[in-house]
C-alpha cells in the first residue's frame, strides 16, 4: 500500500484543534439529546421487555447520530472549503491512502459493532429469560418440529388462532373465548399461538414484541404486560386481502378487573366475534366491479364476549 | 470481428433500429438493457404513486384492498427485477469491456440472450395484470401458503405467471453473471493485473460472484413453489408434511446477497466517480477492492436476519446478528475511503459528483438504521414495519438508484457522443435528493410507532407522516420528468462529446466518444500502472500521449 504518511505535513494549528474538539463536543451533546429523543418516538412502554428494546434503541440512536453528524460534518467542510476554484482545471495533491488511517477506521468500527452486538446480544438473552423469545428450538429436541403436544399445555396458557382474518383468543381455564384480548396486568402471561391457514405476525408495538405464527406449529410465546391500558394487536406478516384489517385490541388491567371481565365472560352465550373482514367482504359482494380475486374471509370465531376494536387506543 | 485501425476510426453512423434487434455489441446490448429498464421504472413509479395515493388517508378508498396489494407486490417485483437489476446489467455491458480493453463481453450471443429474456418475462409480468383474478399479491417475497392459495384455481393465475417470470429473471442474470466473470478474469488488456483494475470492475465481479452462488438456491425455491402452487406438492404445505419456513431460507438465501448485488456496483460507481470530480486518487485503492470480497463472504451468511420473528432457534438469532453486525466494517472502509478521497479534493459540483454526494449522505443514514434493524431485540419490534421500508428505500434509492444516475450522467457522453445538459440534470438531482428524503424519512417514525408494511389501511395516529411520505412520493415522480427531458434530448440534440470531456482517468476514456463496435480492436494499449493517478502525473498506459493527441485531432478535424 503506497501511501503518504511518511510526508511533512502540516501540524493542526492550535485554533483549528480548538475548533474541532469544539466540533466534536457539539455532536457528542446532539447524539446525547437525540438518544434521549429516541424514547418519544416509540410507542407507551407496557411490557417488560419494552424498557430492554426501548434502551438498546437509544443507544443505537446516539451512537448512529454521532457516526452520520461526523461523516455528514466532513462532506459539509470538504464542500464548503475544498472545491475548485473557477477555471482551475489542475488536479489535487496526490494522496493515495494511508496504512495507518485505513487501520484506525477499520478497528474502531469493528471494536463499536461488536460493542453494540454485545449489548444487544445481552439485551436479548434478558428477554429470553423473561420469557418472550424461545419458540419451537426448545431446551428438549424432541419438541423441535412441531412446538407442544396439545396433551402437554402448560395449564394457564392463552390460546391464540389467527385466521385470515381474525383473531381469537381462548382462556382454557376458564373456558372463555374473545376477539379482544384481557391480560392482567403485572402478572407474565404464556400464549400458545397457532394459525389455521397462511403465517400471520403476532404483533403488539406497545410491549415491543412479535412473533410469527407458523400453520402447522404451535408455538409458545411468553410476555409481561406492565401497564393498564388499550393496545393495539396488529398482523405483522402479509397474510392477503384484509391483511391490514386483521387487528384486535389488547386490553391490559389490574388483577381484580381481569378476574370480574373472565367470570362474566364465562357467562356470555357464544356469539360471532369481530371480524371486519367478514363485514368488508360483504358489502364488496355488492359491488359491479369488485376488484381482483380474493380468498374469501373465514366466518367470525364464536366467542362468548367480542370486544370493540374501535374504541381509542393507548399505543 | 473487424481489426480496427489505430486509432480506431470513427464510428459509421449506425441506424436507430440496431436497437431493437438481436445484436451483439455489448455496448448496444448494454443500451437496450438501460432503455428497457426504465420503460419498466416508469411503469414501477406509476405503481408506486397509486400506492402513495391510497396511503395518504387512512382507510383503504382508493382502490379495493386486492388490488393495492397486486400493486405493492408488482411495484418491488418490478423495480428489482425489471429496473435496478438490467440497468445495472446494462452498466456493466457498457463499462467492463471498455473499462478492461476487451472488444466485446466473451460471449456475445449468450450476452443477447440474457437481454432480451427481460422483455420477455417483463411481458409475461405485466401480462399477469389481465388475467383472470389478478396478478400476484403476495408481496415480492411471495411466502407460502399465501402464494399458494389461489383463489380461482385457474391453472393460468397471478402468481403462477409471476414465479415463472421471476424464475426466468434468475436464468436471464446468471447467463449475464458467468458473462461478466469470465470476461473480467480473461480479457483484460495487457498489463492489467487484478491490483491495475478499476474498482467498478472489482465491484462486478463481486456482485456477479454472489448471482453465481446465491440463484440456484433462490430459483430451486421458485420451482418448488410453482409445482406446491400448480402440481399440488407440499414442499411447504403444513398439511402434506412440508414447513413454510423453508422457503423463506431458500428466498432470503438469495434475496439478502441480491442486495449486495445491487449496491457493490454502485460502490463501484462512487469509488470510479469520487477520484474524478475530486482531482484526487482513490483513497486506499486495495482496501477498498478487497472490502468487495469480503462484504461477499459476510453477504452469504446473514441471511436468517430476515426472519428474526419467523420461528429461529435464539442461537441463529446470535449467530446472524454478528455476521450481519461485520458487514458494517468493510463497508466503513469504503465509506471513510470515499471521505479521504474528497478531503483536500478540487471538488467540481457537476451533476453525476452531486448524485454521488447525495447517495452517499442517503447511504450513511441507511447504513445505520441498518445497524439497529441487525439487532435482534430492536429488530423484533420493526421488522415487517415501516422503518424497514424506510432504511431499504434509502439503499435503494437513496444510494443505489442515485449512484445509477451519476454513472448515467458521467459515461452518458462516452457510449451516446453527446453531452447532457448540466442545468436539467442539476434541476433532476435537487428534485431527487429532497423527493427520496421527505418520501422514505418518515416511514421510519411510522415503523417505531408500530405501522405494519403492506397495509393498505392504517390507524389515523400514523396520518401526518402518511401524508409527508406521500407528498414526497408525488415530487420524486415529479424528478423523472427532468430526467427523462434531459436524456432524450441530449440525445437528439445535445452538443458533440469530446473522448473526454471529464478529463477522467481510464481506458474507456481513450476510446472515442461513442466508441467503434470493437473497442480498441487489435491496439488495445499496455497499462502501466494503477487506475486514479490524479495529480500523479503517471501515464495509466503506455503511448497515451499519442493516443490522446490522435483522439483530439480526429475530434478536431471532425
Amino acid at each position: 500500500m503506497s501511501n503518504s504518511s511518511d510526508r511533512s505535513r502540516p501540524p493542526i494549528s492550535s485554533v483549528g484543534l480548538a475548533g474541532l474538539l469544539a466540533w466534536i463536543g457539539v455532536l457528542v451533546v446532539l447524539s446525547w439529546w437525540m438518544a434521549q429523543q429516541s424514547y418519544s418516538w416509540l410507542p407507551v412502554q407496557a411490557s417488560t421487555a419494552a424498557p430492554l428494546v426501548d434502551g438498546l434503541f437509544s443507544f443505537e440512536t446516539g451512537i448512529g447520530t454521532f457516526v452520520f453528524g461526523a461523516v455528514v460534518s466532513v462532506m459539509a467542510w470538504v464542500l464548503l472549503k475544498h472545491r475548485a476554484e473557477k477555471y482551475d482545471e489542475s488536479d489535487a495533491e496526490p494522496i493515495e491512502g494511508n496504512t495507518r488511517l485505513e487501520v484506525i477506521w477499520t478497528v474502531i468500527p469493528l471494536l463499536l459493532v461488536m460493542a453494540i452486538a454485545v449489548y444487544a446480544m445481552r439485551v436479548n438473552t434478558k428477554l429470553g429469560v423473561l420469557g418472550p423469545m424461545e419458540h419451537i428450538h426448545l431446551a428438549n429436541p424432541v419438541e423441535d418440529q412441531g412446538g407442544y403436544a396439545a396433551d402437554r399445555l402448560p395449564a394457564e396458557q392463552v390460546e391464540v388462532i389467527a385466521r385470515q382474518w381474525s383473531w381469537e383468543f381462548r382462556y382454557p381455564s376458564s373456558n372463555v373465548s374473545t376477539t379482544e384480548l384481557h391480560l392482567p396486568v403485572d402478572q407474565p402471561v404464556s400464549f400458545r399461538l397457532v394459525s389455521d391457514d397462511v403465517i400471520h405476525g403476532f404483533f403488539i408495538p406497545a410491549f415491543r414484541l412479535k412473533q410469527d405464527v407458523i400453520p402447522g406449529r404451535a408455538i409458545n410465546f411468553n410476555l409481561t404486560p406492565t401497564r393498564e391500558g388499550r393496545y393495539r394487536l396488529r398482523d405483522s406478516q402479509f397474510s392477503g386481502t384484509w391483511f391490514a384489517a386483521n387487528q384486535a385490541d389488547v386490553v391490559v388491567e389490574s388483577a381484580d378487573d381481569y378476574q370480574a371481565w373472565l367470570k362474566n365472560a364465562a357467562r356470555q352465550p357464544l356469539q360471532p366475534g369481530i371480524s371486519d373482514a367478514v363485514t368488508e367482504y360483504g358489502e364488496r359482494k355488492q359491488l359491479k366491479n369488485p376488484g381482483w380475486a380474493t380468498v374469501p374471509p373465514a366466518p367470525p370465531p364464536q366467542v362468548n364476549v367480542p370486544g370493540s376494536n374501535t374504541l381509542p387506543h393507548d399505543a | 470481428m473487424t481489426s480496427a485501425t489505430f486509432p480506431s476510426s470513427p464510428p459509421e453512423n449506425h441506424s436507430w433500429n440496431r436497437y431493437f434487434g438481436f445484436n451483439t455489441d455489448a455496448k448496444v446490448i448494454g443500451i437496450q438493457y438501460i432503455v428497457t429498464a426504465f420503460f419498466f421504472f416508469l411503469i414501477g413509479g406509476l405503481l408506486a404513486m397509486i400506492i402513495r395515493g391510497e396511503l395518504i388517508t387512512p382507510p383503504a378508498d382508493l382502490v379495493d384492498r386486492t388490488v393495492y396489494n397486486g400493486i405493492y407486490t408488482m411495484h418491488g417485483t418490478i423495480m428489482l427485477f425489471l429496473f435496478i437489476f438490467p440497468v445495472l446489467n446494462g452498466l456493466n455491458n457498457l463499462l467492463i469491456p471498455t473499462m478492461i480493453g476487451a472488444p466485446d463481453m466473451a460471449f456475445p450471443r449468450l450476452n443477447a440472450v440474457a437481454f432480451w429474456l427481460v422483455p420477455i418475462f417483463g411481458a409475461l409480468l405485466i401480462g399477469s395484470f389481465f388475467v383472470p383474478g389478478g396478478p400476484a399479491y403476495s408481496g415480492w417475497w411471495s411466502y407460502p401458503p399465501v402464494s399458494t392459495q389461489n383463489p380461482l384455481g385457474h391453472f393460468i393465475n397471478g402468481q403462477g405467471l409471476w414465479i415463472t417470470a421471476v424464475a426466468l429473471s434468475g436464468v436471464s442474470s446468471i447467463m449475464g453473471a458467468v458473462n461478466f466473470v469470465t470476461t473480467i478474469l480473461r480479457m483484460r488488456a495487457p498489463g492489467m493485473g487484478f491490483f491495475r483494475m478499476p474498482v467498478f470492475c472489482w465491484t462486478a465481479l463481486a456482485a456477479q460472484s454472489l448471482q453465481l452462488i446465491g440463484l440456484p438456491a433462490l430459483t430451486g425455491g421458485a420451482v418448488m413453489l410453482l409445482t406446491d402452487l400448480s402440481f399440488g406438492t407440499s414442499f411447504y404445505q403444513p398439511e402434506g408434511g412440508g414447513d413454510p419456513v423453508l422457503y423463506q431460507h431458500f428466498f432470503w438465501f438469495y434475496s439478502h446477497p441480491a442486495v449486495y448485488v445491487i449496491i457493490l456496483p454502485v460502490f463501484g460507481i462512487f469509488s470510479e466517480l469520487f477520484p474524478v470530480y475530486s482531482r484526487k486518487p482513490l483513497f486506499g485503492y486495495v482496501y477498498v477492492c478487497l472490502a468487495s470480497f469480503i462484504i461477499v463472504a459476510l453477504g452469504l451468511v446473514v441471511w436468517v436476519h430476515h426472519m428474526f420473528p419467523s420461528g429461529v432457534a435464539q442461537w441463529m438469532r446470535n449467530f446472524f446478528m454478528f455476521s450481519t453486525m461485520l458487514i458494517a466494517v468493510p463497508t466503513g472502509v469504503k465509506v471513510f475511503a470515499w471521505l479521504g478521497t474528497i478531503w483536500r479534493g478540487k471538488l467540481r459540483l457537476t451533476t453525476p459528483m452531486l448524485f454521488c454526494l447525495g447517495g452517499l449522505f442517503n447511504f450513511v443514514f441507511a447504513g445505520i438504521t441498518g445497524i439497529m434493524l441487525a439487532t435482534v431485540p430492536v429488530d423484533i419490534h420493526v421488522s415487517n414495519t415501516y422503518f424497514v421500508v424506510g432504511h431499504f428505500h434509502y439503499v435503494i434509492y437513496g444510494a443505489a438508484v442515485m449512484g445509477i444516475f451519476a454513472a448515467i450522467y458521467h459515461w452518458f457522453p462516452k457510449f451516446i457522443g453527446r453531452m447532457p445538459y448540466e442545468g436539467l440534470g442539476k434541476v433532476h438531482f435537487l428534485l431527487t435528493f429532497i423527493g427520496a428524503n421527505l418520501n422514505f424519512l418518515p416511514m421510519h417514525p411510522l415503523g417505531l410507532m408500530g405501522m405494519p408494511r403492506r397495509v393498505s389501511s392504517y390507524d389515523p395516529e400514523f396520518a401526518f407522516w402518511n401524508v409527508l411520505a406521500s407528498l414526497g412520493a408525488f415530487l420524486l415522480g415529479v424528478s423523472i420528468i427532468p430526467f427523462l427531458l434531459n436524456m432524450v434530448s441530449a440525445w437528439v440534440r445535445g452538443p458533440k462529446a469530446p473522448h473526454n470531456p471529464w478529463n477522467a482517468i481510464g481506458l474507456e476514456w481513450l476510446l472515442p466518444s461513442p466508441p467503434p463496435e470493437d473497442n480498441f480492436g487489435e491496439h488495445v494499449p499496455t497499462v502501466i500502472s494503477r487506475p486514479y493517478g490524479y495529480g500523479t502525473g503517471e501515464p495509466l498506459v503506455e503511448h497515451q500521449a499519442e493516443i490522446e493527441n490522435q483522439l483530439t485531432l480526429q475530434e478536431a478535424s471532425a
